[in-house]
Parts: structure tokens; sequence; C-alpha cells
């Protein structure tokens, strides 16, 4: 007689433990989804009572006063993002330049692996070190402090973003640039990295996201500042650094305004992130 | 249709139920049709598959033999695709059954040797026994010294069996995964163009062993390599764009084939 | 020029396309070199140079200003236990404590979730869910951690204190790490927090690692007559390296985190086997201390701690990515 299809105890077990674990798996996935829908459901709860035209214009109330806004948090934390990226951006980029264009060299590997080591470091870390190079021999605290920290953060991720897209470029445009004899800085510049363009704004605006939510930095280069400053080298307010002391302080009309304050802040990140989707989605129809 | 009754005629032991005269239909496919989502890779294709033969499926690039051999044990939906039409093991419908158990009686040998990297010789070959559990350690080793000896690979493996899986040449490769097919005692055996990816010697060695197993096995092989098909298979199907355009003893095929489409690309016309 | 590889097979020489690859350098033809190019490459060059720069003056730098608190306890700093801005003595032994603590707490809970999840989404999802789900789990990764914290405060701290710990002191309350007063604000909380901010990194690093598993490998457990989940396992023990690196770098982040930990974990310098108790970590003392720190020796010590997280950061990070790189090159 032929073997037929006999399952045996066995198999009933193996079918079961594995139904098990598969159900397991796709329950893990729903149980991420708790926290994030968790803190989502609280930052819009919580921060849109004071959702309103005030939060954004007026200047923060004296300590034990109720209303006011964060006109310069929000301003401050532009100002501060724009100072890093000044500072990150040229400096991300033209290293990603090098690497992908030059970068066959003892050199190159050398910075490549140092861009490593610092893509690790922790955010605090970047604020005193930043603390070490401005603060200390300026003085006093100041957002050209916090540019530069955050500018430490930014680097990493834009050098190996800007590396990697560069790279992406196949060596036939290059060498159909060559070819039409266009000196090879040119055909760099026009046409190679205008294809690897999109790429590399991605790179940009992901760190810029980051650096937008960044806290521990500025604890001790910008500081923080209860009043209108945009001038660079005094201590300048932040979104962040506002919601960590209103978060912290015992007045309940401060911890609204803080959750608020959170509310901005993953508005304005979503918005960049948004622009991101958009700038990478665009790259994908044209082909 | 009689299969059934011409099977239960024979003995009641484990290697009689293999050993069954060649031209008793091990395999029957009816109308079986293939698809990648909307697209239809196989139109109502319809043949025997002989118990201890070796029918080979022929036919050019794209024109389905992977994909109608991956409807006999149920693989072809593994990638996502869906399957009409019937296919009887032994008269007993394998959609109707569940997949792993269809699996262990049909198994399958791939066109790049795929052994499993984070084992040992061992090990891989062991493996089919293992997840069907209660097998006792030197029962292992006596079931994986006969695949290996079948598989015509012991003799170079013996000595090393703790070695990777990986770390033997692709010829061996090959081998080592037809021994672990072996090792869970299939009734037939599919191979998806199981030379194509190997030396000239090494091929050699493939196709003896074809010729040996097909005394205990049967053996379905999808090749692209015409003289291959004639040296090895006792039936031939040819296939074209999805279709079944004949299927005949090989020698027939090869030799006076009916359909002009057969005759066009068994000579190289197209293809 | 072609070579026989140990696998049996005929393939081209790696080196030779290797050469094919190198940009500038090989097309360098004329030997009167253009000004522009030489332009380019030294303006670029120059700021390759930043970044190495930069980095060595970090480094120096914090070893520099850490150094006369490094004279002063030498290997005792992380040994003592004591830490007394007004009697100069400096031990950085608590913090160094809450951060091992906290971090590998949440490295402990969010592994087997996340492996689940990396299961899930590469082996399990349809392409129409994987997607949307993927996305969603890295916005995890996208809220600030100040975010983070907030929540922590008002929401998880409360949340721990009234159901959490009340559970396990009921129930568990003999073993040590449960015993105590349920504060909310502590160990528990801290490591929570760090579980739910590494689980998208661990979760998609490790979901990457088993999507480039080949496919060959699936089908060859699959035609044998393996179950799905059969099958899994063994890509997941294939996978074994890759999710090590992903943990490890859930592991570095969790370690560098400052301000959500510093919310809830109640920076107390205690080492307590509870988990209900506060505690410290290195980056949360340095966020409190930093700016009310008056004495050099105080800074200098509070320098050190920084110099100590960059180095653990470090390691942990270049083990991790190590790791992840070559699980994720296999399948090119």
């Amino acid at each position: 007689m032929k073997a037929a299809f006999a399952p045996s105890l066995r198999y009933y077990r193996r079918k079961l433990t594995g139904g098990l674990m598969l159900t397991l798996s796709a329950l893990s996935a729903v149980v991420a989804l708790i926290p994030l829908l968790l803190i989502f459901f609280y930052t819009i709860s919580q921060g849109f009572d004071y959702l309103n035209l005030d939060f954004f214009i007026k200047m923060p109330k004296p300590v034990g006063e109720m209303g006011g806004g964060m006109a310069n948090a929000i301003v401050g934390t532009l100002v501060l993002v724009a100072t890093g990226s000044v500072i990150g951006l040229p400096i991300g980029i033209l290293t990603g330049i090098y690497l992908a264009e030059f970068g066959h060299n003892k050199f190159a590997s050398t910075v490549r692996f140092m861009t490593e080591v610092l893509s690790g470091v922790p955010s605090i870390v970047a604020g005193v070190v930043a603390y070490g190079f401005v603060v200390i021999p300026m003085r006093h605290f100041s957002a050209l402090a916090g540019g530069v920290a955050l500018a430490v953060l930014m680097i990493p991720t834009v050098t190996r973003t800007t590396e990697e897209m560069i790279r992406l470029v196949p060596q036939s445009y290059r060498e159909a640039g060559l070819a039409l004899g266009i000196p090879q800085w040119k055909t760099t510049i026009q046409i190679v990295l205008r294809t690897a363009f999109r790429g590399i704004v991605t790179g940009i605006l992901l760190a810029v996201a980051r650096i937008a939510g960044e806290t521990a930095p500025l604890l001790f280069t910008a500081l923080g500042n209860r009043f209108w400053s945009t001038a660079l080298d005094q201590p300048m307010a932040s979104l962040t650094a506002f919601i960590y002391d209103y978060a912290k302080s015992p007045f309940e009309d401060w911890n609204k305004q803080a959750w608020t304050a959170a509310l901005v802040l993953i508005i304005l990140i979503s918005i960049l992130s948004l622009l991101l989707r958009v700038a990478t989605r665009s790259r994908y129809t044209q082909r | 249709m009689s299969i059934e009754i011409l099977e239960r005629n024979m003995p009641d032991t484990a290697s009689a139920s293999r050993v069954s005269s060649y031209g008793d239909v091990k395999m029957h496919a009816r109308n079986v049709s293939a698809f990648f989502g909307k697209l239809q890779a196989l139109h109502d294709v319809s043949l025997d598959v002989a118990a201890n033969g070796v029918l080979a499926i022929i036919g050019p690039s794209g024109c389905g033999k992977s994909t109608f051999l991956r409807c006999l044990n149920r693989m072809h939906e593994v990638a996502g695709g869906t399957v009409s039409g019937t296919v009887l093991l032994d008269g007993e419908d394998i959609y109707q059954t569940d997949a792993v158990l269809v699996r262990k009686r049909v198994g399958m040998v791939f066109q790049k040797p795929n052994p499993f990297p984070t084992m040992s010789i061992f090990d891989n070959v062991a493996i089919g026994l293992r997840l069907n559990g209660g097998v006792p350690r030197n029962q292992l080793k006596e079931t994986v010294e006969r695949s290996l000896k079948q598989a015509a690979l012991w003799d170079e493996v013996k000595d090393t069996l703790d070695k990777s899986g990986v770390s033997l040449s692709g010829g061996q490769q090959q081998r080592l995964c037809i021994a672990r097919t072996l090792a869970v005692n299939p009734e037939v055996i599919l191979m998806d163009e199981p030379a194509s990816a190997l030396d000239p010697i090494a091929t050699a060695k493939i196709e003896e062993l074809i010729y040996e197993l097909k005394r205990d096995y049967t053996i379905v092989i999808v090749t692209h390599n015409m003289q291959q098909a004639a040296r090895v298979s006792d039936r031939t199907a040819f296939l074209y764009l999805g279709r079944l355009v004949e299927f005949d003893d090989t020698k027939k095929i090869f030799t006076n084939p009916s359909k002009k489409q057969t005759e066009e690309y068994i000579t190289g016309r197209f293809g | 020029m072609l070579v026989e590889t140990p696998e049996g097979e005929i393939s081209p020489a790696v080196g030779a396309s290797r050469g094919v690859t190198s940009r500038a350098s090989a097309l360098k033809a004329s030997p009167k070199r253009n000004l522009g190019d030489v332009v380019f490459k030294y303006t670029t060059l120059v700021f390759a140079v930043v970044v190495l720069f930069l980095i060595l003056l970090m480094a120096y730098e914090m070893y520099a200003d850490s150094k006369p608190s490094i004279l002063k306890f030498g290997w005792g700093f992380l040994t003592g236990t004591t830490w007394d801005p007004v009697q100069e003595n400096y031990g950085a032994l608590p913090f160094v404590f809450g951060t091992i603590v906290s971090s590998f707490l949440a490295l402990l809970i969010a592994l087997p979730l996340s492996l689940g999840i990396a299961v899930f989404l590469s082996e399990m999802a349809p392409s129409w869910l994987e997607r949307p789900l993927s996305f969603l789990i890295e916005l995890l990764a996208g809220i600030p951690s100040i975010v983070y914290g907030l929540w922590g405060i008002f929401v998880l701290v409360p949340w721990v204190r009234t159901s959490i710990e009340p559970l396990l002191s009921g129930h568990l309350g003999f073993l040590p790490i449960f015993r105590g007063a349920p504060y909310g604000f502590g160990m528990l909380a801290a490591g929570l927090i760090l579980f739910v901010m590494i689980l998208p990194i661990v979760a998609s690093i490790s979901r990457d690692v088993l999507k480039a598993v080949p496919q060959s490998q699936r089908e060859a457990s699959l035609a044998i007559g393996a179950t799905k989940w059969e099958s899994i396992r063994l890509i997941l023990k294939d996978a074994k390296s890759g999710i090590l690196g992903a943990c490890l770098l859930g592991l570095g982040r969790a370690i560098g985190e400052t301000m959500a930990v510093t919310m809830v974990i109640g920076n107390t310098p205690a080492i307590s086997a509870s988990l209900f108790d506060p505690g410290y970590t290195m980056a949360s003392v340095i966020a409190n201390e930093f700016t009310e720190a008056t004495t050099s020796m105080h800074i200098s010590a509070l320098f050190e701690i920084a110099l100590l997280l960059f180095l653990i950061t470090i390691i942990v990070n270049m083990f991790a990515r190590l790791l992840v790189w070559s699980a994720t090159r296999r399948k090119l």
C-alpha cells in the first residue's frame, strides 16, 4: 500500500507550536503601535487646549502668571537649527563628496571610520564638547555654542548619506560627461550631484528633523532664554528647553504649555518628514 | 481512473511502496493552470508521472517548466502564486491536504544548491528528520550515512561531517542537497535544472545519480539542456508558452516527434 | 580575468570589478590637470580634514578637561560610590550602574518584541500591510526624546506607580528587584521608556537583516516539509549575528539617552537591587549638574563621565555596525 497522507501526533504538535508563535509575532506588531498611539493621543489632547495664536506670538509670562506664549522659543528653535545647519551642512556635504569622489586611500578610510565613530556620540556629549569649544572661550552661553553642538550631531548623518547617494550614481553618467569634454569637476557638480540631489536632500532633511528635536546638547550651550533674543552670542530659547523647564515645574499651567510646545514640535518635525516623503516620491515617479 | 486499484495490490512494505512497476501512475496532473497574480503562466497542462521513471520537462526559457514543477509540491504558492486544476499523488489531491505533508512525500532539488550555511554537513542531511522528530540518535546517523551514500557523496565527506555545508564545491553542495532530500524518504523527487549551475564533470555525476535513483524513486526533472533530457529520461514533456505541446516516450520525442513545434525546438530552430 | 571560487564556480576576479568603479583617480588622463579639478579636489579635502580634526579635537578636549579628575581619583572614579560635590569626592559607580541597568532592562524587554515584529514584517505580512506598518514603527524613532520624557512624567510614571508596581509587588514582591514602595519614578520607569525608544531601532534593523537572507534558504527548508514557523526559525538562526548587531545599536542608543531618562528616573545616585528605587545615569548627571557645577573639579569630574560615556558608546556602536553591515551585505 502506498504511504498515504497520514498526519502523526508530532505533526499536530508542530503545527500548533508554529501557529502559536506566528500569532505572537503578529501580536508584537500590534503591541508596538500602542505606545505610538498613546503618545500621539496624549500630546494632541493635552496640547490642543493652548494651541492658539497667543502661543505663537506672545512671550512667556513671568513665573506664576497664567498665559503667555512661546514666540521666542519657536523662533529660537528655528535660529538654532539654522545655525547648526549653516555650520554642519557644508562640512557634511563636502566631506561626503570628497569621500565619494576621491576616497580610495588610507586617509579617506580614516575619515570614514571617524565619521562612523562620530555618529555614535550621544547628544549630551556633543553639548559637553561645544561647551568646551565655545562657551568656555566666550565665557558665556550662546546660541552659537548651541549651533555648534547641533552641527556636531548633523555632520555624520549628512556625510554618510551624501557619500552613499553619490556612489549610487552610475559610472556611465560620469563617463558620458567626460566623453563630451566636460572637465571632471564640472561633471561632478553638474551631472553627478544633480542626479544625486534628491537623495542628498533626503539626508539633509533627516538630519535637520533630528536636531530640531534635540534638548540635551542645548542645556549648557544655548541654555535658554525667557526673553526675546535672536543674537547669536547670547543664550537662546528653544522649544525643547522650554518643554523641559515647564514639564519639571510644579505649575499646572506650565505643564499644559509644555504639552502644547511638544505638539508644535511634533508638527514641525512632521512637516519636515512630509517634505522628505514628497522629495523621495517624486524621485521615483520621474523614472 | 483505476490508479487506486492498481496501487492497492502492492505488498505493504516501505520499499515496496516505491518499487512499483514502471507504467503505474504516481502523480497525475489534470488541467493545471498557474497564475502569478493576474498573469497566467500555465494553461491547462495535463500529464501523468509514471512511477519509478524519469520524466523530463523541456522547453525554451519562460515556458513555465519550473512553474509546473513547483505546482507538483505546492511550492508555487510560496512565492504568492495561485494554482487551479487537480494534482493527484497516488490518487489523492495534494491541494486538499496540508502542504507540509505533501512536501514530505514530494521532495525538491533546486537549480542553485542551497545547503543551510549555519549547519554542518551532518546537520544539513539530518534536518528533515529532526523536524519530523522522534528519531533516536543512532537511527539518525544511519539515515544520514545512507542518504549520503545514495547521493554518491559519502566517500568524499565521511571524515568531515562536522564541516559547514557551504565549505563544499558546487557539485558537492548539490549532492548534499540531494542527500538532504533523500533523508526524509520521499516518493517523488522534483529537480529544477539541478546541474545548470555546475561544471560538466559535476553534471555527469548528477546524471549518473539520477539513473541510480530512479530504481527507488519517481523523478521529474526540468532541464533546458535537451541532450541531458535525452540521456536521463524515459518520458519527456515539451512545454511552450505555458502550454503542453507534446508528451511522449523520450525516444519518440527526440527521433520522431508528432508536433511540428516540438521538431523545431529539438532541432534548434528556436528557443 | 576568470578565477575559480571555492564554490567551484567561474567568475571574474573581484579586484577587476572594483577597479572599474574607482572614480576620479582612474580617469585622469591628461597630464595638464585642469585648474578647476585641483581646486575642487582640495576644497573638498579641506572639509574632510576638518571632520577628522574635529573628532580628534573633541577627544582631546574631553580628555584635557577631565584630566584633573582622572589624576585625583584614578581608577577609584569608576569604583567609588559617593558623589559629593561639597566634599569634592567623586565616584561614578552609581551612574555607571544606572546606565547599565536601565539600558539592559530596556533591551531585555525590547528583544523578544522586536523579533516578533521583525518576523511579522519580513516573513508574514503582505506588502500592502508591511510598508505602512514599518513606517508607523519607524515613526516611533522620530519622536524627540523630550516628548518621550514629557509623556513619561505625566502618563507612564503615574501608570507605573498605580498599576505596574503594585501588581509586581503583589505577586512577585519577594524578589529583591521588586521590593520597596512604588514611587513611579525610578529604574523601572526608565527601563520602560528606554524600551519604547529603542524598540523601533532593534525591530527595523532586525527586519532588514531577515529580509537580506536569500529566498533560496526559505525554499530549501519548506521543500523538505518544514512548517512555516520551522522555516522562520532556520532563517532566524541564519540572521543571528545581524540581529545581535541590531540589539547593540539599540543598546548604544539607550546608553546615550538623556532627556527621557532624566525625567523619569528620579535622579538619585544610589545603587539599589530594587527596580522600584530611583537611580541616576551618566547622561542624566551631566544634564543636571553641568550648569550648576561651581568648582573646576566638579566640572572636571563631569567631563570625565562624558568621556566615559563617549568611549562606551563608540565601542558598542562599532561592534554593532560591523555585525549589521556584514549581515545586510550578503544579499548582494
